[in-house]
């Protein structure tokens, strides 16, 4: 995907999009209206976070030995465990069971690695079929686009767009825009792909390294087609999924659904801990569990930005975003969008290409107040401006530094010097108060849409002195 | 470790909401001396707002210390990535204020600043101990006024209606939304009007409004909407970059509503000579 | 290829593992815990909530539900597990009835596909236990009761005993001992299949069952 440079050409594109920011505005404001009132009580929430922080800081904590426990009790439970350091590793990975099986469709659950991996244009590149059967991943595939939200993948169309688009792809079904027609007709096409896929593909939302579970969350029943009815089940997950014990299950799920959409629970959970045992009628007869790195590792070594990796993808943050709201996912350019997307991509596509990310946000904190592993975000957005500058390149984070400009640098250093010396700043604000009427009243970009603020006749420090506060 | 231990270490890097955080904060019994730190934007934009503030304080028979050598917190370049350029400058604040007397902030912005992120700031910088022992005195000061000076308000003003906006530091990093409202609630002829989404940034976010100029216009046209569509005759806020934004925008389209800072609207209304 | 991968990821984590403040004590979540009464009450309307039928009838006149909710429905053929823990009360019941017509299958799925798949009107199952807080039920499907059942006909009967009603997930978890025994798939299910991806209107049955009906045995009388 295109990425940093075109940042400000894809925001001026989303903000210029009026029937986008309607359908952001409203679909924002439910699921915020539904977060809340799934958390009436909020020393209960307090709690719940902090018991969701504790548990995934306690698995970044023991990460290595968690993940080869997790690879010990999936292979004796007989899942097949592979190991991928990058998203071309992962990919031939997949192509690889597929040719085993000689497997010409592939059907996908929803999975932010997979879209992470670009997969799909992998796959189609080699002459496979992969194709999304999460009903909002089905609708972006056909209309050839990435998702914009990572909970409600299509959240940025409409109705009418998506009738439209079912109208040209499917000109032999009738042309509808209700809602549960068009979910009717995708039911029965993608029934017949659930019915011939040779092997079915999913994410997973915790993967328990003490009894080799892989979990998922879903309300629709394909991420259940997909990991039950075609004879392989491939997940696909990140390395920093894993938690240690199954009874810390429970408050994540809890956290997760309530915090993405409002739900207290999705329609399925679905604990798979092995292929099919002998006797069994159905279910894969082999599952594999491919763990991903993708620059995860690389996050992982610096004390604070590994708080990045504490995330459950619930997307509260972005339905909480300001900036988010208004944009929307795509403008972004990266697999994640949002708040997360800020301080999780540039991390690992680098400062120098996406450093721009950190950059956009008024550090309001509104995602902090809701993330449900309590993950530090304008914090951590504030420390990526810090890499992002910094001099002494210590090359933990890709890109440091890159985006210093030698005039950016000495404004802050002339800056610095006044603020500190204060006999020159308070002669500088004195004289800027005597010289009010005839300086430029043009602030560049503030003033396209302001009145410049009005300088006083007289300083706060004058003023004080004045008014014989004493100094000491 | 033990549990409470494990909250501030841990999760001390974000602050804590609701009962948590009225459990943390300690607020001192009325002092005889305060110092007053007036922001740059007050010094240069708004200095009858600092005024305000410090009178508001000095009525209540607290003596207020206006530290001359005083400058700016220092957060614009901190939230540029500029961190020891930053350093630097609240290096020379805290030489500013010796004694151990409260340090009250009439913005919740920079309060954030020098409470919650001077002692991440300092942390290689030797003066742990210093900086903690100062971020604990450093006071909002709508808090300032409502838990230490306990103030009692006596509306001398007319009838008005108003918009309040909260900064998003006043209200996530400091909890202080309600100590704004309380204040307000307390001038028996202001009708505090509510508007839409009152929880959502303004757009100013420092650097923000000028790096990112298409996102912080549409963001604070939509604030503008709200505040307007109350009816309301004046906008409120503890927060001169928010109040600079919004009433910019407000100006910039020639509506008739006033926007004043908290301090300078308290204080007239309650001060004897009024305006 | 993977094992080289393997080595360098556990390597670089191990080499960089960063430092954290973990406690040795457990933040405390308060679960709640519900009457019997409350907590069928609680169950009972958060399924409804989704849009899923609750029936709690006594535990000697279930089958009757099941065939008058089944017949209201017009299910002509309802898939039922011979070899499973209801198939004698429901054979019973059944005795000569003609409609809906039970069907059993105890081949492996892949042999009659086409037949689950496209012909099937409904299945009834058991469930292991259920969930009051969520409105959830606990299924570890079985060779009986394969995992197909609960997922691809069009309504899915469950019959769940309310002894086995826990007030939580955690509590069920914990109780059971489920992380010393975890079965090849266990499942919450909370309602039919729905979604909420086009224009945020919520559409049921989109890749599941479109009905849930569940039937939850107990013999405190609710109304």
């Amino acid at each position: 995907m295109q990425q940093g440079a075109d940042f400000h050409t894809r925001v001026e594109q989303a903000l210029n999009n009026t029937q986008l920011k309607a359908s952001l505005r409203s679909a924002m404001d439910g699921l915020m209206a539904s977060r809340k009132a799934c958390f009436p009580d909020a020393d209960e929430l307090d709690t719940l976070r902090l018991r969701g922080a504790q548990i995934r800081a306690n698995a970044l904590s023991k990460l290595p030995q968690l993940l080869e426990q997790l690879e010990q009790s999936c292979t004796d439970n007989g899942i097949r465990v592979h190991w991928a350091e990058s998203v071309d590793a992962a990919n031939e990975i997949v192509l690889g069971i597929m040719r085993e099986h000689q497997a010409e469709l592939l059907i996908k659950g929803k999975s932010m690695v997979s879209e992470e991996m670009d997969l799909n244009h992998f796959l189609e590149a080699r002459g496979i079929e992969c194709l999304e059967s999460d009903l909002g991943e089905y609708i972006l595939q056909l209309a050839g686009e990435p998702p914009s939200h990572i909970v409600a993948p299509a959240i940025h169309k409409t109705r009418h767009d998506i009738a439209q688009l079912f109208n040209e792809k499917f000109p032999d079904i009738p042309y509808s825009d209700d809602v549960d027609t068009l979910t009717r007709n995708a039911r029965e096409i993608l029934r017949k792909k659930f019915y011939s896929a040779g092997v079915g593909l999913s994410g997973v939302n915790f993967a328990v390294a003490e009894s080799g579970t892989l979990c998922l969350v879903e309300n629709e029943g394909n991420g259940r087609m997909c990991t039950t009815v075609p004879p392989v089940h491939i997940a696909v997950t990140g390395v920093e999924k894993v938690v240690e014990k199954l009874e810390h299950i429970p408050p994540l799920l809890k956290l997760l659904t309530r915090s993405a959409t409002g739900q207290p629970i999705t329609t399925y959970f679905n604990m798979i801990s092995s292929p099919r045992k002998p006797g069994e009628k159905d279910g894969p007869n082999e599952v594999h569990l491919i763990l991903l790195d993708n620059g995860r590792s690389r996050i992982y070594e610096d004390s604070e930005l590994v708080n990045t990796l504490r995330c459950i993808r619930c997307g509260a943050c972005m339905n909480h975003c300001p900036i988010y709201t208004r944009i929307g996912g795509h403008a972004y350019g990266t697999t994640i969008p949002g708040p997360i997307g800020s301080i999780l991509e540039p991390q690992k596509a680098g400062l120098d290409n996406l450093g721009e990310l950190p950059v956009a946000s008024t550090l309001c904190g509104a995602c902090a107040e809701v993330c449900p592993v309590r993950i530090p975000i304008p914090k951590l957005l504030n420390r990526l401006r810090y890499e992002r500058i910094r001099t002494n390149h210590d090359g933990t984070t890709h890109g440091q530094g890159s985006g210093r400009t030698l005039m950016e640098a000495t404004i802050w250093k002339g800056w610095s010097w006044l603020h500190r010396n204060p006999g020159f700043y308070r002669m500088a604000m004195t004289l800027i108060t005597r010289m009010r009427n005839i300086l430029p009243r043009d602030f560049g970009p503030w003033s396209q849409v302001r009145k410049a603020p009005r300088i006083a006749a007289k300083t706060l420090h004058e003023r004080a002195r004045e008014e014989g506060f004493n100094d000491r | 470790m033990a549990l409470s231990k494990f909250r501030e270490s841990y999760f001390g890097d974000q602050p804590l909401r609701g009962s948590e955080m009225a459990e943390r904060k300690r607020y001192p019994a009325k002092p005889k001396k305060v110092y007053f730190f007036a922001t740059c934007l007050v010094d240069l934009l708004y200095p009858e707002a600092g005024l305000a503030g410090m009178q508001l304080i000095r009525r209540e028979g607290v003596e207020v210390i206006f530290p001359q050598d005083q400058t700016c917190c220092g957060q614009p370049a901190w939230n540029s990535g500029y961190r020891n350029e930053a350093l630097q400058v609240a290096q020379r604040q805290l030489a500013c204020f010796p004694e151990d007397y409260p340090i009250v902030v009439p913005s919740g912005s920079c309060a954030g600043m020098m409470r919650h992120h001077y002692p991440e700031m300092f942390q290689t910088s030797g003066d742990q101990d210093r900086v903690d022992a100062f971020a604990v005195r450093v006071f909002e000061l709508t808090e300032f006024l409502v838990h230490v000076l306990k103030i009692d308000l006596k509306d001398l003003g007319p009838p008005v209606k108003i918009a309040l906006h909260t900064s998003c530091s006043a209200r996530r990093e400091l909890s202080v939304a309600g100590e704004h409202e309380a204040l307000l609630k307390q001038l028996s002829n202001v009708k505090l009007l509510e508007q839409a989404r009152k929880e959502e940034c303004c757009g100013f976010g420092g650097t923000f409004a000028v790096k990112q100029p298409a996102i912080s216009a549409e963001m604070v046209s939509d604030k503008a909407h709200a505040i307007t569509a109350t009816g309301a005759d004046v906008l409120v806020s503890g927060d001169c970059g928010c109040l600079m934004n919004i009433g910019g925008h407000l100006d910039y389209r020639n509506e008739s509503i006033e926007s004043r800072h908290i301090a300078s609207f308290i204080w007239e209304r309650t001060h004897a000579t009024g305006r | 290829m993977t094992v080289k991968a393997r080595e360098a990821i556990l390597q670089r984590l191990r080499n960089r593992q960063p430092s954290f403040d973990t406690p040795s004590q457990a933040v405390a979540i308060e679960n709640p815990v519900w009457s019997m009464e409350a907590r069928i009450a609680r169950f009972k309307s958060m399924l409804e909530s989704v849009r899923a039928e609750v029936c709690i009838v006594s535990p000697d006149s279930w089958t009757e539900t099941l065939k008058a909710v089944a017949a209201e429905k017009q299910i002509d053929n309802l898939l039922y597990a011979k070899q499973g823990p209801l198939a004698k009360e429901i054979e019973v019941a059944w005795g000569d009835t003609l409609l809906p017509k039970l069907v059993c299958d105890e081949r492996p799925i892949d042999e009659w596909k086409e037949q689950i798949f496209y012909h099937t009107d409904a299945a009834v199952t058991s469930a292991r236990a259920a969930i009051a807080e969520t409105g959830s039920l606990v299924l570890w499907p079985t060779e009986h009761e394969p995992r197909t059942w609960s997922l691809v006909p069009p309504v899915h009967f469950v019959v769940v005993n309310s002894d086995k009603l826990y007030n939580t997930f955690a509590e069920a978890v914990e109780t059971e001992q489920w992380a010393q025994q975890m079965p090849t798939n266990a499942l919450l299910i909370s309602g039919p299949s729905k979604s909420a991806d086009i224009q945020q209107t919520l559409a049921y049955g989109v890749h599941g069952p479109t009905e849930l009906i569940v039937i939850l045995l107990s013999s405190i009388r609710q109304d």
